[in-house]
């Protein structure tokens, strides 16, 4: 497992991110230029440099003996993001990062490397192969997710916590249910939903609902979905171009290099565009399930299965957003949005992913 | 820990147990991930197809209402001119509010609402109903409001506040030719609607009467759009092209201002209209229509006071006497009866009658107005002495429709047809015209009153006018028109005998100028001037005959006069409405025509003309100030 071993690396996976990095890179700079967050791209660059050096580190260590670790991770995290309550730096009236060192630190993106593992380790080490879950491991998994969301819903951000879901549904689903517990779950979630709704402070209501109705508010919490929604169509058949992306450049798109690069790269390159992008964003995610198909073992598999899920989820909603067609969650896309926690938690996924290929299974 | 990881590397070192014991299992449930996410793809691809290829325009364009802060230049409305190019009606600029639609938040409304006076309810359905992303809710904004706008017009307090330059009509003062210029005003909702509006927008100032309305589309003109590329917070970034406002026309009118003017004077106190033509192409030289109304508290919004003061006014000084007056024309109708007679052979020059005082006709009895009679009598001198008896029986001999053919020719019983809205028509009985009126046949006696322009003939000044103008004009009936430089249009010609036009002429001539006539007032020295006098009762209308009303009711007054007789150039019409009799109006058709042959014979030696023919000079300069001052008229 030396230097090797980056010959053996799944380059496929390698390159798709590569080019989904680049595009983000030259958004990022194209969104920025000349606004306050000029020379976020360079930023951006380092991300994904160091991101890829994390990756391979993160292969070559493997997924198996990060496992073994869990343990320790799982307390890692989640002392972090007490620290994030006590001493995080409060930014547009949520706390959500840590400062280490000259950095910002968001500790809810690591919580999904953690989770991935955690779920992989039990659904291994408990479930024995070839029956179902039983509830008690539905409700012991249920604890291991819920207790880093309800930290990060109270940070509060909604969105991050949200994405920890689609990591326990794969897991479960995955490792097996009997139709019954699909089917109660179903209904518990039917019930749960609309009181969790209302537990959302007001203003995460509006953001959840405005994208259906974004007249009723237009200077407010419609404003996103509408601006975001014009930009995308002001894009048309091949885009406005660099130059003449107004929504753009003119600041009417909200943070259009991070939640809404996507709006802005829509703007920017037409449908043409976004169609080449989420071409690449389905490969992506295709060679992630690959990667499952190929592992060694049951717990590659469920890693696999839960990044892959992890980026669907991430892609549907961050996109769904920009179209208008998905609330207002504030997450942001996977390779392609600027920002140094985030793009470090995807490369530490694909990581994991590529641990997978190194040890997959050989016929 | 450890122990933990000794256990998962057993797991995983070991071979694969579940994934060999079914490994349809887990292909299944990936297979099942793998369509999904081809779902979730599709989904999000339609998501763009939606707003990219199906539907982008909607977008592009509001991506462009967003970039782009467009400013409305107001173009300024065309001029309206007297035919010496003097200005009649102006423009002069002020200022409009203007709220820009997607900034407006309706909880600031009130306060806009209060501070500049403007009604909460009218402001919201102003909002509501107009289209345009930018509603003006103000014009002609006081100084008061203007520094209130300038204060509050900021982010932080209602930045949806504009302040645009704009154009106020002004017209003449104390109504000088309102009923000619007419005025402008808000489009109306019911005139929205309406085809020939179908290029106006809610809030669009367009002519309401007069030339204003007639000749809309001339003097409107293009609003312009100043264009600036502004970002989310409203900061002008640079200037997009601007296009520029494009000016209404210029109106040049045929009215001559002095002649103008001294009409106005001359039926100052008065009530009734006057109207000056050129018989020879239809210019017309003046019109006025007494009392009149001030066009400029219309041009705003008009205050309710003032408003119900002008519709309550029993004398309504919104019509347009000149050419919405129907009244009996009494003796100025002569002439015409006198063509129609000599024409049709019921007479000649040499055919008379025998003037008692009165004449019995089936039965009744019809006085003249010389109770002791004129005598025998024949053509000249029954025209000259105005005699009632000689048109009697002229028309009594020839028959009401005889008589009606003629008149008919004269354009008696159709509008003139002049470019102004709402002209009325005259009335010319026969006995058609009676069975379609009131499915009655004609008596032969209603003939008798017809002869000397009563019964149920009526005219209005410029028909008259036109009419006489006419005859004056040698047979040749010219369409009056208040546009300079148009082409004269020949209406109707009277294929009459040269010479019978002349002996009516001759009869007209000896009305101002041989002695008996009645028209001496209006003669002037060294100008042949023809006339007749009028004097039509409004009491031999059946229905207020025998009221006290009808008794009160005195006489109008009518007066016509042309000049010169070989060559008529100016026709002069006044009617002074209870006049009683036909020479009180004499004197303002003498005035009107004097300043006509004044104005040529100072123009011909090369003097100054009585008023400097420059711009900057406005109709209200020309009108002495005790006019300009005057209260106003009843």
């Amino acid at each position: 497992m030396g230097i090797r071993s980056i010959k053996e690396l799944d380059w496929p996976l390698i390159i798709v991110t590569l080019i989904l990095s680049g595009l983000g890179i030259i958004q990022v700079y194209s969104a920025t230029s000349g606004t306050k967050w000029d020379g976020a791209w360079q930023k951006q660059i380092i991300w994904v440099i160091t991101g890829l050096i994390m990756m391979w580190g993160i292969a070559v260590i493997g997924y198996q003996s990060l496992m073994g670790k869990v343990l320790y991770l799982y307390a890692v995290v989640i002392g972090l993001l007490f620290a994030t309550t006590l001493i995080g730096n409060k930014v547009f009236g949520s706390t959500r990062w840590i400062r280490i060192g000259g950095f910002t630190l968001q500790p809810s993106e690591f919580v999904k490397i953690v989770l991935i593992l955690a779920i992989a380790r039990y659904l291994v080490e408990f479930v024995r192969p070839g029956t179902t879950l039983t509830w008690g491991d539905i409700g012991k998994l249920g604890i291991v997710v819920g207790f880093p969301m309800v930290l990060v819903m109270k940070q509060p951000d909604l969105g991050t916590s949200l994405t920890y879901i689609p990591i326990f549904v794969a897991g479960i689903l995955m490792a097996g249910l009997r139709w019954k517990q699909i089917l109660i779950l179903s209904l518990v979630l039917a019930v749960t939903l609309p009181i969790g709704y209302n537990l959302l402070k007001p203003y995460q209501r509006d953001r959840l609902v405005s994208f259906k109705y974004p007249e009723r508010d237009p200077k407010g919490t419609g404003f996103q979905v509408i601006q975001s929604r014009i930009a995308v169509g002001n894009g048309g058949m091949w885009g406005r171009g660099a130059k003449d992306s107004s929504q753009t450049h003119l600041g009417f798109l909200p943070v259009p290099h991070t939640d809404f690069i996507f709006s802005s790269f829509a703007e920017e390159h037409g449908f043409v565009g976004i169609v080449i992008a989420l071409v690449l964003y389905f490969l992506l995610i295709m060679q992630v399930v690959q990667n499952a198909q190929t592992a060694n073992d049951r717990a590659g598999l469920y890693v696999c299965m839960g990044v892959a899920a992890l980026l669907l989820f991430h892609v549907l909603v961050n996109v769904g957003m920009v179209v208008g067609k998905m609330p207002i969650t504030g997450i942001p896309l996977p390779l392609m949005s600027s920002g140094g926690s985030n793009t470090w938690s995807i490369f530490l996924m694909l990581g994991l992913v590529n641990g997978v290929r190194l040890r997959r299974f050989v016929n | 820990m450890a122990q933990d990881n000794e256990r998962a590397r057993s797991q995983s070192s070991a071979p694969d147990v579940a994934y060999r014991d079914d490994p349809r299992d887990f292909a299944g449930k990936i297979a099942i991930f793998q369509y999904l996410t081809v779902l979730v793809f599709v989904f999000l691809v339609s998501g763009f197809w939606q707003l990219q290829v199906q539907d982008p325009e909607r977008y592009v364009e509001a991506a462009e209402r967003n970039r782009i802060k467009s400013t409305p230049l107001l173009a300024a409305r065309g001029k309206i001119l007297d035919r010496d190019g003097r200005v009649i009606v102006d423009n002069h600029t002020s200022y409009s509010l203007l709220l820009n639609r997607d900034q407006i938040k309706w909880e600031h409304l009130p306060a806009i609402g209060a501070a500049l006076q403007l009604d909460y309810d009218d402001l919201k359905t102003a909002i509501r109903r107009n289209t345009r992303p930018q509603i003006i809710i103000k014009d002609q904004l006081s100084r008061d409001d203007i520094a209130w706008i300038e204060a509050h017009q900021d982010e932080s307090a209602y930045p949806e506040m504009q302040l645009i330059q704009s154009w106020r009509r002004q017209y003449p003062q104390n109504g000088f030719a309102a009923h000619v210029t007419g005025y402008v005003g808000e489009i109306s909702e019911n005139d929205l609607n309406l085809p020939q509006f179908s290029e106006y927008h809610q809030g669009d100032i367009v002519g309401k009467d007069g030339l204003e309305k007639q000749y809309d589309k001339t003097l409107r003109g293009v609003d312009g759009q100043q264009r600036v590329q502004v970002d989310n917070f409203g900061h002008e970034r640079q200037m997009e092209t601007t296009q520029p406002a494009v000016s209404g026309t210029d109106l040049k009118t045929t009215l001559d201002l002095d002649l103008q003017a001294v009409a106005e004077l001359a039926m100052q106190g008065k009530r009734g209209g006057v109207v000056a033509l050129d018989p020879r192409n239809g210019e017309v030289l003046a019109m006025m229509s007494s009392p009149s109304f001030d066009p400029n508290k219309f041009t705003g919004r008009i205050s309710r006071k003032d408003w119900n003061e002008i519709m309550t006014d029993p004398y309504k000084p919104l019509l347009n006497r000149a050419i919405q007056a129907e009244f009996a024309p009494g003796s100025t109708f002569k002439p015409i009866v006198a063509l129609a007679g000599l024409e049709s052979g019921t007479i000649d020059d040499e055919t008379t009658f025998h003037c008692t005082g009165a004449a019995s006709f089936y039965g009744n009895t019809y006085h003249c107005w010389q109770h002791h009679g004129h005598g025998i009598i024949s053509l000249h001198r029954a025209l000259r002495e105005s005699c009632d008896v000689f048109f009697y029986n002229v028309a009594n001999k020839m028959g009401i429709d005889r008589l009606a053919e003629y008149a008919d020719i004269a354009g008696i019983g159709h509008k003139t047809g002049i470019d102004l809205p709402n002209e009325r028509e005259s009335t010319m009985p026969s006995t058609k015209w009676k069975e379609r009126l009131s499915r009655q046949k004609w008596y032969a006696g209603e003939t008798i009153s017809v002869g000397i322009g009563q019964g149920a003939v009526t005219v209005s000044p410029l028909e008259l006018a036109a009419a006489l103008g006419g005859i004056a004009n040698r047979g040749k009936w010219m369409q009056p028109h208040l546009v300079a430089d148009t082409k004269p249009v020949l209406s109707r010609t009277g294929h009459f005998n040269r010479d019978n036009i002349e002996k009516v002429i001759s009869g007209m001539y000896a009305v101002v100028n041989e002695p008996g006539g009645t028209g001496h007032n209006a003669a002037l020295p060294g100008i042949n001037v023809c006339g007749k006098t009028g004097t039509a009762q409004l009491a031999s209308n059946k229905f207020l005959k025998g009221t006290s009303a009808g008794r009160n009711m005195k006489d109008n007054a009518w007066f016509l006069a042309y000049a010169p007789q070989e060559a008529p150039e100016i026709i002069v019409v006044a009617l002074f409405e209870n006049g009683e009799h036909g020479p009180n109006a004499s004197w303002i058709v003498r005035d009107v025509m004097k300043a006509y042959f004044d104005k040529k014979e100072r123009k011909s030696k090369g003097l100054e003309l009585l008023t400097e023919t420059q711009d900057h000079l406005t109709a209200t300069t020309l009108v002495p100030s005790h006019f300009v001052e005057a209260t106003p008229q009843r």
